[in-house]
């Protein structure tokens, strides 16, 4: 066992931010990296939640996916390091 | 959507852990596995939320059980296992997350992994077996600190007699009971070996725990030759205030 320490938490755990934006669950869809086209569920993602905003990165790369920040009453999203989110209209419970 | 739940229940697991049983008046049900997150506001304004495992069944009842392990420096935890009363409000907002779940459809055999408070999402797995009446045979590896750690001890001791499909083994990593057979350390592929489905079952791995730890065990469980989709994980910080 390393020693490392580990500072990143999964995808699961932006499920309740990410519910603020988007009526189905999000952590379930599957996303691809718009880097290295690695697809994997969101919820599988690395998260960042130390700084003012979340920050989920590709499992594969470390390429950014996606960043939440909420400023005031705004939230900016960035999901340009996403190709696509698919979801599974079959099982849609947030 | 902020909820709001009114605490009809506390029970204590362990010395620092404690169960709050909520009624949420419209709540829409959770799959075992979900978790909600829970905001505290001060009277000034200030507010801090943090993300709890469900730990009870999906039920008829609009009843939601949370364990909460209180953390030293916590800003919410403390609160949460030491000041809340029954009868106060929490709210809160969820369930969420459709990923780490586990549905009473499933038939294939199912392997949970806790480490530490990890066990509070996988015990609504088991519950919800229960509940469900589901027969497919369900394995718990739960690493705790010490034996006085464990959560839900004699609900787990119930259900491992009582059902031979259900089996637990335990394994501590500061201090273990008299006479245990391996000395206390963190998990190793030996005890994967020992205490996990082999991967020729293909079972679906549930792991939840700090960091380090569903790290170590999902790296054993694909050395051993699980197929990494089938390993899902839910990992929290220690500084993160999570479970």
């Amino acid at each position: 066992m390393s020693s490392q320490t580990y500072n990143y938490l999964d995808g699961n755990a932006a499920a309740g931010e990410l519910s603020k934006i988007f009526a189905i669950d999000v952590t379930a869809a599957e996303a691809q990296c718009a880097h290295c086209g690695a697809t994997k569920r969101f919820a599988e993602t690395h998260l960042y939640m130390h700084g003012p905003g979340v920050v989920a990165r590709c499992v594969a790369c470390q390429h950014v996916l996606l960043r939440l920040v909420n400023v005031r009453q705004r939230v900016f999203l960035d999901v340009r390091g996403m190709t696509y989110l698919s979801f599974d209209t079959t099982q849609v419970q947030a | 959507m902020w909820r709001v739940g009114t605490v009809v229940a506390l029970r204590d697991e362990t010395a620092t852990a404690r169960t709050i049983t909520l009624e949420v008046r419209d709540w829409p049900g959770h799959v075992a596995g979900q978790h909600v997150d829970v905001r505290l506001t001060a009277t000034d304004g200030y507010s801090a939320v943090r993300s709890y495992s469900i730990a009870s069944a999906p039920n008829s009842e609009k009843r939601v059980e949370l364990t909460v392990e209180r953390l030293p420096k916590g800003e919410v935890s403390p609160y949460l296992t030491q000041e809340v009363a029954v009868g106060d409000h929490l709210e809160l907002r969820g369930p969420i997350g459709g990923w780490f779940v586990w549905r009473a459809q499933q038939t294939e055999p199912i392997q949970l992994i806790a480490g530490g408070s990890g066990i509070v999402p996988l015990m609504a797995m088991i519950r919800s077996r229960v509940s469900a009446g589901s027969a497919v045979p369900f394995r718990l590896l739960y690493s705790v600190r010490e034996p006085g750690a464990v959560f839900y001890r004699d609900e787990l001791e119930v259900l491992a007699h009582r059902d031979d499909s259900v089996s637990i083994d335990y394994a501590y990593t500061r201090a273990a009971p008299k006479d245990w057979p391996r000395r206390p350390g963190r998990i190793d592929a030996a005890l994967i070996a020992n205490t996990t489905w082999p991967s020729n079952l293909v079972p679906t791995f549930y792991v939840c725990g700090p960091t380090s730890f569903v790290e170590s065990a999902s790296d054993f469980l694909s050395a051993a030759g699980n197929n990494p989709d089938r390993i899902k994980t839910e990992r929290f910080g220690p500084t993160g205030d999570r479970k």
